[in-house]
Formats: C-alpha cells, structure tokens, sequence
C-alpha cells in the first residue's frame, strides 16, 4: 500500500488551492481527479468571476485555473497528480481505494481533504429520461472544454446563475435560446446576467415550468406552462417550444458519497443542497485528520470553494506537524473573505445553513 | 455539430481520432471523451434503462449519474463522458447490465 | 419587475444617470447593477477612483460623474456587464457597450440597437471597436445614434456572419 502525508480528492478550486497552501508549507501532496485534466468546472467557466480581486474577480474562469495550476509546477516531486483515478472506496483508517485504469490500487493518507463538489439535480417531467435532456453544467462542459454543440434549439430550465450563465454561453457558441423558466415567481441569479441575456431577446418567464418533453428517441420539443401560486400546473396554459435541447439547472447535490464510506458525520442541511458534513470552524470532519472544502461542504460560488481550500491546506499543514504561526494573520484574513462573500441577499439562503450548523461568525 | 466560431475560446483544428460505434467508423478530435465525440456525431443515444430500454443520453458529465454508459473495448459500464476518445476505441450500446 | 423580466424599467434606469443632462456632454459610465452582489471590480479598476462601493463587497457602486472620465476601463471590467459609456455629441448620443460576441462588428457598420427588453429601437453606426488584449475578450462597441436613444439603448444585437 501506498503511503501518503496528504491526499486531496477533487482537483477544482477548492482542492487546487488547498493544494496550494499545502505545497507552501512543505507538505508532500498527492492531488486525485477523476477526470483526465486538472481544475475541475474551472475548466468550461468563459465568463468572467465576481467577487473581489483577493478571488481574482474579473478574471475568466478558465484563466483562473491556468493561475491555480501553473502555481503547482514549481514542486516537483513535493506534488504527486493522479488524473483519470476514481475513488472507489474510503474507511475511517484513512485508507484510499482507487482505481486508474482498471488498475486497483491502495493509499494510506495521514491526512485527507475532500474537494468533490456537487452534481446537478433535475426535476420530475413527462420523459426527462429523453436524449437532448441535460444538465445544464453538462452543456456547458460539452460546448466550451469539447467545442461540440448540445443542439440547436435549447429551452433553459431555472434561472440561478448557472442557468442564466449557461443561456449566455450557449448564444455565445452560436445557439438558439428558446425561452428560460423559472418555477419560482423572481430570478433566484444575479439581476445583472438576467439583464444580459433579456436584452438579446432570451424571454425570461417565471412562474412557469416544463410539463413534458416530447419526442421518441431524443427530445423534438417541450411544452411549457404557467403554474398557480401554489406552483400546480394552470390547464389551457400549455404551449410548444420547437427545441431539440433542454437544460436543466435546478440546483446542485454536495458530492458526499465518500465521507459518508470514511463514516464522517453527514447532516441534512437543505439551504446547503442537501446532505453535508458535520464540519467545526477549521473545516474538519467528525473523522479526525479529515477535511473537505467547496461544493461538498455546502453549494456556493467558486471563489468561496477557494477560500475554503486555502483555509483546509493550512489547517491540514498544522495537524501534520508545519508550525503555521507565521500564517495567522492570512487564516484570519482568509475567515474575513468568507464573511463577505457570505453577505448580501443572495448569500441568505448560505447563511441560513451556516446558522444551522452553528458556525455564523 | 462542433463550434466554429467562439469569443472567448481557440477551438483549432485538432487531430482526428478514428473509433468504431456499434460497427461504423466515427471521427472525434484529440482532446474529446467518447461521449463528445459521439455527440458531434449527432449521437445521442449512449445507453438504454434496463427494465423499459428507454434511450439515454448524456446528462451529467462528470462521470456520476451513469446515463453515458457504454461498452468499450469489450469492458461494460464505461463512464463515456469521463474517458478520453483513444484511436481505434470499439465503443457499443450496452443493454442491461452489463457483464465482466 | 426586474426580478421577474431582467428588465429595469425607466423609473429604475434613469436614476443611474447623471442629474443633469449636460454631464453627459463629456463621457460618463453608466452603471446599471441593481441588487447588493459580492462583486468589486468596478471599484477596483477605476484609475481615477470614481466609483466606490466599500470594505464589504456586496455594496451597491456609487459613482462620482465629476471624477469619472468615461474611460471605459470599468465597463470590461464588470463580470456583469452592466456599465455603459456614454456621451451627447450634436444632434447624436455616442455610445459604447461591452460585447462578448464572434464575429466583432466592424468600423463603419450599421447595427441594430435593442433596449433592455431586447427590442430592436433603432439602427446605429459603429464608429469603433476597442478590442484590445488587456480587455480580454470584452470588447467595446462604441456607436452613435441619434439623441433621443440616449436612456433607452441598452445593447446592439448579436452581429451575424455575413454570408
């Protein structure tokens, strides 16, 4: 078996700055992502970030996860990178199954940060099992990592700032946006992506949603319609879109699977997306030694999955033995970023999670 | 099926990788998984549900909700969507379960 | 309503203007960010520190029209693309939008300009397209319409391929 001081599952915002702050401090890092490249959704985010320059706002996505990685280089053998490895199994002795290849391997860690995100929800629909059904962070992968089109006609369904980013995007490739719908009576996204695509013609409805998809083998169109305050489908309200693609964007699960295995603690937190895991202010698990950061902790934007990153390297580097007295200041600074980007309207619904779990500062 | 023109992104020429589908020779580029490049191949259709055979597509592709499930080089329930596309790759439907 | 359409409504844009009208004579930005977001570009990039929003972030920008220039650095800079340059010149409002599409439109090119609810209000001319790589893909369009589009411009339309 492998022996590890640290692994870091998840090779996205959260565990790439993790990683870094891990590197800084001397540790030695074993960095795992199932996918065959490192940044993990960095990777199709064209657009350009919010938040502050601490979270280097502004800046495309895709340019930001050039910054996180090209800042790993430098540590040669400090950094171990294993792409195309799934995780298929954990247990509470910090023990890692993998698997690369078909080749099944073991890893002892001294000490695990989980960075492993989230995957898209979808809601319940006449045929949304149906070919050209998707999520609509999936679109977002197949058109700007692989340059393929999902189709040509596209229904968006859910207007948070996935679903009004992802409508931009998709105009930005050449696509036709149909409509977007949104369940709920307001756009639950920031009023200005609304705004960018309402003034290139995207008809934003709310109180509106898809009753089926329609089509044999893969989707032909959708019908659509108003739903009553107390979101019941109005009958004589239907009406047919022509598309060929209907993206979904309703919302992200915590990626939890693997805590649950290693038997940390997790708790139904639904303002977080779901089931997360019972986590103390430096951001470790019920299993000592065990950190997680990002979507998995609770679903936010990038820039917050960053910030937690940083803050699980350094407290990972301080249980391994680094002295990280010179790095008070940065975890205090780090703890004060977190705070405003937790603030504001749009964060009510984070903070009413973290308020659950007793750790609103 | 592909991206010509982009605002933000380089979408260059890239090498073609040839593979089989279900017999047919197929086209992708470097750099696709087997799921894109079926899908710039007007494929949409990657599996089956088991009990109804109702046809599946691509739905998550970050390798969780085994929607893009294949056989691949004789090895069923292949996350297409996560696997690199690799030169003379025999990709097919799978139906039911799949068996090592 | 704007939280229902994406669309501000006049009562709600125009007071993203200046007061009086002839501090529009010289370039001013126009910025149209409605609700409290974690965002500080704006701020940030401003040379001349005519915006300001503030330790917390989720702050509202303020813009100062006697400090800003009409620069346009802030209107690429905004992740949201929500500020706008513009300027009375004559008989006619000079405008520039930020604009993230493939193909750029070109010098001397008539284009339709919509206003925020996405209709077509008129045609404009483009005099410019300021494109360079510190922007990063965000160009800006600058054009001239007539006067009268000042308040209601708020975008040009997707340029096609000429075929």
């Amino acid at each position: 078996m492998k022996q590890r001081e640290v692994v870091i599952i998840g090779a996205g915002p959260g565990g790439l700055c993790a990683a870094q702050k891990l590197l800084e401090g001397g540790a030695k890092v074993c960095l795992i992502d199932r996918n065959a490249s490192l940044g993990g959704q960095l990777i199709k985010q064209t657009h350009k970030f919010f938040g502050s320059e601490k979270q280097y706002a502004s800046k495309r996505g895709i340019d930001i996860m050039e910054i996180l990685i090209s800042s790993l280089t430098q540590y040669g053998d400090q950094l171990e990178i294993m792409t195309e490895t799934s995780v298929v199994g954990m247990y509470s002795d910090k023990v890692i199954a993998c698997v690369k290849k078909d080749k099944f391997f073991k890893i002892q860690a001294q000490s695990i940060i989980l960075a492993t995100g989230a995957s898209e929800k979808s809601i319940p629909f006449e045929n949304n099992d149906l070919p050209g059904v998707y999520a609509a962070g999936a679109v977002q992968t197949l058109m700007n990592e692989y340059g393929v089109k999902p189709g040509d006609n596209v229904l968006m369904v859910g207007s948070g700032n996935i679903g009004l980013i992802v409508s931009y995007q998709l105009m930005q490739a050449g696509i036709n946006v149909k409509a977007l719908v949104e369940a709920a009576p307001s756009i639950s996204g920031y009023l200005v992506h609304a705004s960018k695509i309402r003034r290139l013609g995207v008809d934003i409805l709310t109180n509106t949603s898809v009753k089926r998809a329609i089509g044999s083998e893969q989707v032909k169109q959708v019908e659509i319609w108003d739903l009553d305050p107390t979101w019941q489908g109005i009958e004589g309200s239907e009406r047919i879109l022509d598309v060929d693609t209907i993206c979904i964007s309703v919302g992200l699960a915590p990626l939890t699977e693997l805590l649950q295995q290693l038997g940390a603690e997790v708790r139904y937190i639904k303002e977080l997306g779901g089931n997360v895991p019972v986590i103390d202010k430096r951001y470790e698990t019920t299993v000592k030694g065990v950190y997680a950061c990002g979507d998995v902790v609770g679903i936010e934007e990038a820039s917050s999955a960053m910030v937690e990153g940083k803050i699980t390297g350094l407290n990972a580097l301080e249980d391994l033995g680094y002295d990280i007295r010179a790095s008070r200041l940065e975890m205090k600074a780090l703890h004060e970023e977190l705070k405003f980007l937790r603030d504001g309207p749009h964060a009510a619904k984070v903070r009413a999670g973290y308020l659950k779990r007793g750790m609103l500062t | 099926m592909r991206i010509k023109e982009h605002p933000i992104l380089n979408f260059k020429a890239k090498d073609q990788v040839s593979f089989s589908f279900n017999g047919k020779t197929l086209y992708g580029v470097k750099g696709d998984t087997i799921a894109s490049a079926l899908h710039a191949n007007g494929v949409k259709k990657l599996s089956e549900s088991i009990h109804l055979k109702r046809p599946r597509g691509f739905y998550c592709a970050i390798g969780n909700c085994a929607s893009c499930n294949m056989v691949v080089d004789g090895k069923p329930n292949t996350r297409t969507c996560i696997t690199p596309l690799e030169e003379g790759m025999v990709v097919e439907n799978q139906h039911g379960k799949g068996r090592v | 309503m704007i939280d229902k359409t994406g669309i501000a409504i006049k009562a709600l844009f125009e007071k993203e203007f200046p007061e009086n009208e002839e501090t529009l004579n010289r370039p001013k930005a126009i910025i149209e960010c409605y609700k409290e977001i974690p965002c500080n570009p704006c701020e940030t990039s401003c040379p001349f520190d005519a915006i300001t929003i503030g330790e917390d972030i989720n702050k509202r920008p303020d813009i100062d029209f006697d400090k800003c220039t009409g620069c346009g650095i802030c209107a690429y800079s905004c992740p949201g693309l929500a500020i706008s340059i513009r300027q009375f010149k004559e008989d006619n409002a000079e405008l520039k939008f930020p604009y993230e599409f493939s193909p750029r439109p070109r010098t001397g090119q008539t284009v339709n300009v919509v206003d925020r609810s996405g209709e077509v209000i008129t045609t404009g001319e483009v005099i410019n397209v300021i494109d360079k790589s510190k922007q990063n893909k965000t160009a800006l369009v600058h054009i001239t319409v007539d006067k009268a589009y000042m308040y209601d411009a708020a975008a040009i339309e997707v340029v096609k391929n000429e075929s």
